[in-house]
């Protein structure tokens, strides 16, 4: 059964529309991992869920009961907000079971709900702290921390890595994976960083200017994205485009002024001299001397890969980034070729993905 | 530069303190001297041979409830006009309601009616209430501030989004959220306006002058300036020692307040 359902929701401001039709399902104890860019409506999305914001259209179902139009304190859900939100002049204690008291839940079990969420995160030591004398993942761990004790069926996380350093944020990245798997709760989470996308989503859901561009596990988003713009979107460095037209009856495509590239994966059902664009991500395109040369004009090390940036003489100057595992090799020219096996292939104009 | 080593910082600084305390060192130790003297433009810089015995003259007077009627009109004035004004800036931040513009708009419009404007309207109502000549008329008219709802609006205002949404999530209702968070989270503001309130209280004069007639209800204010209108035969050194008891609640309030006040400063996040 459907932990949480989405049916057609939409949501304008003014004359603005902000989400236009989603729908989605979520079973329980998954979790799934709604990104884009910001402005593409992600967190407009969280906060109707939320309750902070009514839909203009659709409705929202919790185990099946409409919680459309249900006060948010009403909702079995929480959520830890990006900035965390801890009321500064309460203790780490107090911040957790404030929302608890108000339940009217017994003293005892207060306590007890407060003790099992602090030795979870490791902040058994800090109850009496205020949250001015925490530093920031401290301060993340108290937002988790008042989301775990209400117990909720729905988690909603707002970007709450966001305002971390880089180390902390891969470190709290893992820790909350693996806190949701082992309680087990439902959770919708927003960011606009794909890597926190690939890693902590059971699924996708991309959003682009308010419509879901794809839905799907990360895998399947990576490999067989829906788009261009998803395509560009998940991945770094982001996939390289090229301009190419469908030829031989739809069975390959002609770069402008490259190699043939004949499609492994079957014909397109396309008139042939459709304006395709074809993508390939960095890591995929190979170093090969029968390929196009390649004018190099940054090489980025990065100790365990390199990144190369060069342009391609015969297709328009266009520029492309290729991901070399080990070191950048000599000389300002590479000949590169894009193996048919891993190029995708969408249409110039719609930006859809053919296949 | 150093600040602390500039002389002319120092000096500036120096003359701003001396012109504030010889007035009120001629007061003191006006207190202390012969009245007659006084009265003759006789006023010595040194303490005079009296003592404290005007002190006693006046505490035995009338003096100590008008110091009491004081304390209660100022106390009632800041206290009032904190709750007046924080509960109307909370509805004006945190709730849309048809007219919230409006009623903010009136609120500040309000600003520019000095109390002296709308004193005679205020007057008649008071006498309509039956509250000519009793405490309650003291205080009740002064009591709404458009001022002090500005400033609990700006400090609302600051309060940030994402915790007043954590506390819906969490079941606080709108009383509830008030109390458990906004108050807390500005009291250091309070004790701040607190402190500014309690003086414009005590220093009332034009109003309690109008109001209540009746000497029971004279505060400390009125009483010295009866007692100097007296003109034949004015104590001056019991009017010295009055205008001395007079400054000391005041001094009290900011005292006690300014270490809340500090303490709420640094009490705040970041």
């Amino acid at each position: 059964m459907a932990m949480l359902e989405l049916v057609g929701l939409r949501k304008s401001f003014g004359t603005t529309e902000v989400l236009r039709q989603i729908d989605l399902s979520l079973t329980s104890g998954e979790m799934l991992v709604i990104v884009g860019a910001s402005g593409c409506g992600k967190s407009t999305l969280l906060r109707m869920v939320a309750g902070l914001e009514t839909p203009s259209a659709g409705r929202i179902l919790l185990e099946g009961r409409d919680i459309t139009s249900v006060d948010p304190s009403a909702r079995d859900i929480a959520m830890v907000f990006q900035n965390y939100a801890l009321y500064p002049h309460m203790t780490v204690f107090d911040n957790m079971a404030y929302g608890l008291r108000i339940r009217g839940l017994s003293r005892e079990d207060i306590a007890r709900r407060v003790d099992v969420a602090a030795s979870l995160l490791g902040l058994s030591e800090l109850l009496g702290r205020k949250p001015r004398q925490l530093s920031g993942g401290q301060r993340q761990r108290v937002a988790m921390g008042r989301a775990i004790v209400r117990e909720p069926k729905l988690f909603l996380f707002d970007e709450p890595l966001s305002n971390l350093d880089a180390t902390l944020r891969v470190r709290t990245r893992a820790e909350i994976r693996r806190l949701q798997r082992r309680l087990g709760v439902t959770s919708l989470y927003v960011t606009h960083d794909q890597v926190e996308a690939m890693t902590l989503g059971d699924r996708l859901l991309v959003l682009h200017q308010g419509r879901p561009a794809q839905l799907a596990t990360p895998m399947e988003v990576f490999d067989h994205p829906a788009d261009t713009y998803v395509a560009g979107f998940i991945g770094a460095p982001a996939m390289n485009f090229l301009p190419a037209i469908l030829t031989e009856s739809g069975s390959a495509a002609k770069l402008e002024a490259g190699p043939l590239l004949r499609f492994i994966d079957g014909r397109r059902d396309r008139p042939e001299g459709t304006a395709l664009t074809i993508g390939v991500r960095p890591e995929h395109i190979r170093i090969d001397p029968e390929g196009v040369p390649l004018r190099i004009d940054l090489v980025e090390p990065l100790g365990s890969e390199t990144l190369v940036h060069g342009r391609l003489a015969a297709l328009g100057e266009a520029a492309v980034v290729l991901r070399l595992g080990g070191r950048a090799p000599e000389g300002d020219i590479l000949t590169v070729a894009f193996p048919p096996a891993e190029i995708h292939v969408f249409d110039a104009e719609t930006g859809l993905r053919l296949s | 530069m150093n600040p602390r080593r500039d002389p002319v910082a120092h000096a500036v600084l120096l003359l701003g303190a001396i012109l504030f305390v010889v007035p009120l060192w001629l007061v003191l130790v006006g207190s202390t001297q012969d009245s007659a003297a006084i009265a003759r433009g006789d006023l010595s810089v040194l303490p005079g041979h009296e003592g404290f015995s005007a002190y006693s003259r006046v505490l035995a007077g009338p003096v100590p409830r008008m110091l009491v009627i004081s304390l209660g009109m100022a106390l009632a004035i800041a206290i009032g006009k904190i709750i007046i004004s924080v509960l109307s800036a909370f509805a004006v931040v945190f709730f849309r309601f048809p007219g919230r513009q409006l009623a903010f708009w009136l609120i500040f419009i309000t600003l520019m009616l000095p109390v002296e404007v709308r004193i005679i309207p205020t007057y008649s109502v008071m006498s309509d209430l039956g509250l000519i000549n009793t405490f309650t008329g003291l205080w009740l008219p002064l009591i709404a501030s458009a001022t002090a709802t500005l400033l609990f609006r700006q400090v609302f205002v600051a309060i940030p989004d994402e915790l007043v949404e954590a506390a819906r999530m969490d079941g606080a209702g709108p009383l509830r959220f008030l109390w458990d968070i906004v108050l807390p989270v500005s009291g250091a503001n309070i004790a701040a306006l607190f402190v500014i309130l309690f003086i414009y209280g005590w220093n009332q004069y034009l109003w309690p002058l109008l109001v209540a007639t009746n000497p029971r209800l004279d505060t400390i204010v009125i009483g010295i300036v009866k007692m100097i209108a007296v003109e034949t035969e004015t104590d001056w050194s019991a009017v010295m020692a009055t205008a001395m008891l007079a400054l000391l609640p005041p001094v009290v309030v900011v005292v006690l307040m300014q270490r809340w006040f500090v303490t709420g400063l640094t009490e705040g996040e970041k």
